[in-house]
């Protein structure tokens, strides 16, 4: 077992009960800025009928990067905004589910080349991504391994375990497609010792296989977390990974041998009336879900509280999200706030009545709880950054643009959402997920 | 809510457009001293700790109250006392009162109105940085300077020492700090001597401080009991005296975790481990631990050693800053003749330093990643 020491659960009320039930809203759509460089150039127009599996469009810098659809009906919209930029493909489901044949296989027995091809026509491919970066993997690359984080530890998180428990075939039969993707191993991260016990009575034919548990506050579930354990990313390295689901979505097409657009989502956050888990599909429209919510002023967000998207008019779920978060917005002044107990909100220090009760479960607004200030304190962001880098200099490297510096510093270990809880503590309310995401982006475009 | 509902009314008036533009800071800054903000998150995080910059600063003037008020009440006390006189607890109280509040007075007026200026012509909010500076340079002052001087002190270290740096958060040495130096060089008589410690000093006592006596050649048997330089009953600048105040002021800022306990420990043992050395070496003849209760040591160690912009940031360099602050303050007052105190001159040398002894230690972090870059890359041929 390995154990991460640094880092913060933030308890919040709002979990989901282990309970699933079903939603199947008419209009999905898929959002090409869920994606991240990706330039779309579709392949349907209004009115086309498609079915599961189906290219909507393909990315004009990666041509072998196909998205597809999740469901089967008719395409509604496009949606455009700014310079026409395609804001997302809305499809309206005929309830049918018709899927395109992929063709089923024992993924032990492909090739490497015959692996990837099915991953991309099926456009299961954009469920596994790269670091650095976090952009889609690229089918020439030789990833040193490939990394699947089975657990999620961001606040409300779903519970994976529930969530894999009946789906086991397929996470063998994912896990063996990825043992031909890289020469390396392929890790599985597990968060319990039962999960990994379960994972190793699959008896996966593939060697590179290895079951490793984790346990830690978050960001133990984060990618990097387990990397920089496992296996730290160097210059010119690159990682491939995935998530739960994605890799059952992966292992339900070699054994149905269609695209397996199904995501499960738990429906989370203080605001929810009844928070339960969802199964539905990728893009979903949720605004079906809202007369579940119980007050009118609140933050809708596909994803967790730490990294997640605010949809608000948009409703769609993201492409990679397994959680919808709702909290309440914060736009209401606090007298003496920077004096008061503040007992029912969250913090990481010792500076006031909430922490004396940083265990119990609290409801958070948005509220950014002071004004932006220049960096000044220094010390608690390393209390929460389970890295072996030093993250207020990597952070400054990534203001000043100075690449190489950002090299020396680390920033290909991590991502934008690894300093997730370094802007929750952060006194100063900086920026800090995006500064760091401009920084990858930045040597991402000098790097190509 | 009278408050709120006056404050929204009177707010557009401090808007772009508004007649009283030219005062949007300053009317910022109080808005935001009785209210936090109706701000919500934008982007990245969705919710935030509770703790801002306005909680780490105001916790700081917290912990220095103790200081204040013995200081104060010290100089009533150092006063009468020379005079031969003895007073009630009040009338010292009193007595320092009337020293105090102007140098107060000169310190947020003309520190603040700077501030306010800056962050008019930046755009910016008015930093919090200033309440604990303004707070600090009167307790590290004699209580009889002049308030004229006090005032250029003050200007020169908010202008020269942080705004032409880039305001709070940007600047290289601790602006109070600076605003004492300043003092010390340009009005030396002043802030050095036997003479200038007692405010209006009559001549029962001879008024030297146990620093200065050591200078003048007296020896340890002529300093002030242990008890008493604990205590703080001695001459000195006004917050410094009492280690009993400062150490309540300790404990506020270590339990709250707003001043680095890694700063203050290696301090303290930098300086006994000097003071250590000198006494076995037959240097000196002052016991280590008297370094600590002699002069600003203690004061400083705690309040302004563990100013965090001008610290060092990282976990290492902390220990390597503190260590050397500590050994330096005491090789100064031991081995210089021409100063009594090491401690401002150590800390500020150090606040220079800072940035070096980080850049070495993160230095140790890139060659640790460049070899195993190095190594994975004969791996891979």
């Amino acid at each position: 077992m390995i154990k991460i020491k640094k880092g913060i659960d933030i308890h919040l009320v709002g979990e989901a009960k282990k309970e699933m039930k079903v939603y199947e809203p008419a209009l999905y759509a898929i959002k090409p800025l869920d994606f991240i460089g990706v330039i779309p150039k579709l392949h349907v127009a209004e009115g086309d009928e498609v079915k599961v599996g189906t290219v909507l469009f393909h990315d004009k810098k990666n041509e072998d990067v196909f998205f597809t659809s999740p469901v089967s009906g008719k395409v509604k919209e496009v949606v455009r905004g700014e310079k026409r930029v395609i804001l997302k493909v809305v499809v309206e489901s005929d309830g049918k589910y018709e899927a395109i044949d992929f063709g089923k296989a024992d993924p032990a027995k492909l090739s490497r080349n015959e692996v990837i091809e099915k991953l991309i026509q099926s456009g299961t491919w954009t469920m596994l991504r790269q670091r650095p970066y976090a952009t889609i993997a690229k089918a020439q690359d030789k990833p040193k391994c490939i990394v699947v984080s089975m657990f999620d530890t961001a606040p409300m998180a779903p519970d994976n375990n529930f969530i894999i428990a009946n789906q086991m075939e397929a996470v063998k039969a994912g896990a063996e497609a990825l043992a031909k993707l890289t020469d390396g191993q392929v890790y599985l991260n597990v968060n319990s010792e039962e999960t990994k016990k379960a994972l190793e009575a699959l008896k996966f034919s593939a060697k590179n296989i290895v079951v490793n548990v984790f346990q830690g506050p978050h960001p133990a579930g984060n990618v990097s977390t387990q990397l920089n354990v496992l296996s730290p990313i160097n210059k010119g390295e690159v990682v491939w990974y995935c998530y739960a689901q994605n890799i059952i979505s992966i292992g339900n097409l070699f054994l149905t041998g269609n695209y397996d657009s199904k995501r499960i989502f738990a429906f989370t956050g203080s605001e929810v009336k009844e928070p339960v888990y969802y199964s539905t599909r990728i893009g979903a429209d949720l605004s079906g879900l809202y007369n579940n919510i119980s007050s009118e002023n609140v933050r809708i967000i596909s994803g967790n509280v730490l990294t997640g998207t605010k949809i608000n008019g948009n409703n769609v779920l993201g492409f990679y999200d397994t959680q919808v978060s709702v909290i309440p917005e914060g736009d209401h002044y606090q007298l003496f706030g920077w004096l008061a107990p503040n007992f029912k909100k969250f913090t990481s220090t010792n500076t006031m009545g909430a922490s004396l009760c940083k265990k119990s479960s609290k409801v958070l607004d948005t509220n950014l709880n002071g004004g932006i200030r220049p960096l000044i304190m220094t010390g608690n962001f390393e209390k929460v950054f389970p890295f072996d880098i030093y993250p207020m200099q990597l952070i400054k490297a990534c203001i000043i643009k100075d690449i190489d510096q950002m090299e020396e510093l680390g920033i290909y270990e991590i991502d934008a959402e690894d300093f997730a809880l370094c802007e929750v503590i952060d006194p100063s309310k900086t920026p800090i997920q995006q500064i760091i995401r401009e920084g990858l982006e930045l040597l991402r475009k000098e790097m190509n | 809510m009278g408050l709120r509902k006056f404050i929204d009314k009177i707010k557009p008036n401090f808007e772009e457009g508004g007649k009283l533009y030219c005062f949007h800071s300053f009317f910022d800054a109080m808005e935001t001293f009785f209210y936090v903000p109706n701000k919500v998150t934008i982007n990245g995080s969705h919710v935030r700790d509770a703790v801002d910059m306005k909680r780490n600063m105001i916790y700081v003037l917290i912990a220095l109250i103790p200081c204040f008020l013995f200081g104060t009440w010290n100089i009533g006390f150092q006063h009468f006392s020379s005079h031969g006189e003895v007073a009630t607890l009040m009338q010292n109280f009193g007595y320092g009162l009337m020293k105090i509040l102007p140098l107060y007075i000169v310190s947020y007026v003309v520190g603040l109105g700077i501030e306010i200026i800056f962050a008019q012509i930046r755009k910016e909010e008015v930093n919090e940085g200033f309440f604990v500076t303004g707070f600090l340079i009167p307790l590290i002052m004699p209580a009889d300077v002049p308030l004229w001087m006090l005032a250029i002190a003050v200007a020169f270290a908010v202008v020269i020492g942080k705004e032409v740096f880039g305001g709070s958060g940007m600047n290289i040495v601790n602006p109070a700090l600076l605003a004492r130096a300043f003092m010390f060089f340009s009005y030396p008589s002043k802030m050095s001597g036997d003479g200038i410690w007692i405010a209006e000093k009559g001549d029962a006592i001879s008024g030297a401080t146990p620093l200065g006596t050591l200078l003048n050649g007296g020896g340890v048997e002529q300093l002030p009991s242990v008890m008493d330089m604990f205590i703080g009953t001695i001459p000195g600048s006004v917050g410094e005296t009492s280690k009993i105040a400062i150490l309540l002021g300790a404990l506020f800022l270590i339990v709250t975790g707003v001043a680095s306990l890694r700063i203050i420990l290696s301090t303290f043992v930098g300086a006994a481990a000097l003071g250590l050395l000198f006494t076995a070496i037959g240097v000196s003849e002052v016991p280590f631990y008297y370094h600590f209760l002699m002069g600003g040591f203690m004061f400083g160690a705690i309040f302004m050693a563990t100013d965090p912009v001008t610290a060092a940031q990282t976990n290492t360099g902390k220990i390597i800053y503190g260590f050397l602050i500590g050994a330096m303050a005491v090789l100064i007052r031991v081995a210089n003749p021409g100063y009594p105190e090491g401690m401002m001159l150590a800390i500020l040398l150090l606040n220079v330093f800072a940035p070096l002894i980080d850049y070495c230690v993160v230095a140790m972090n890139i060659s640790k990643r460049k070899k195993r870059w190095a190594k994975a890359e004969r791996s891979a041929k």
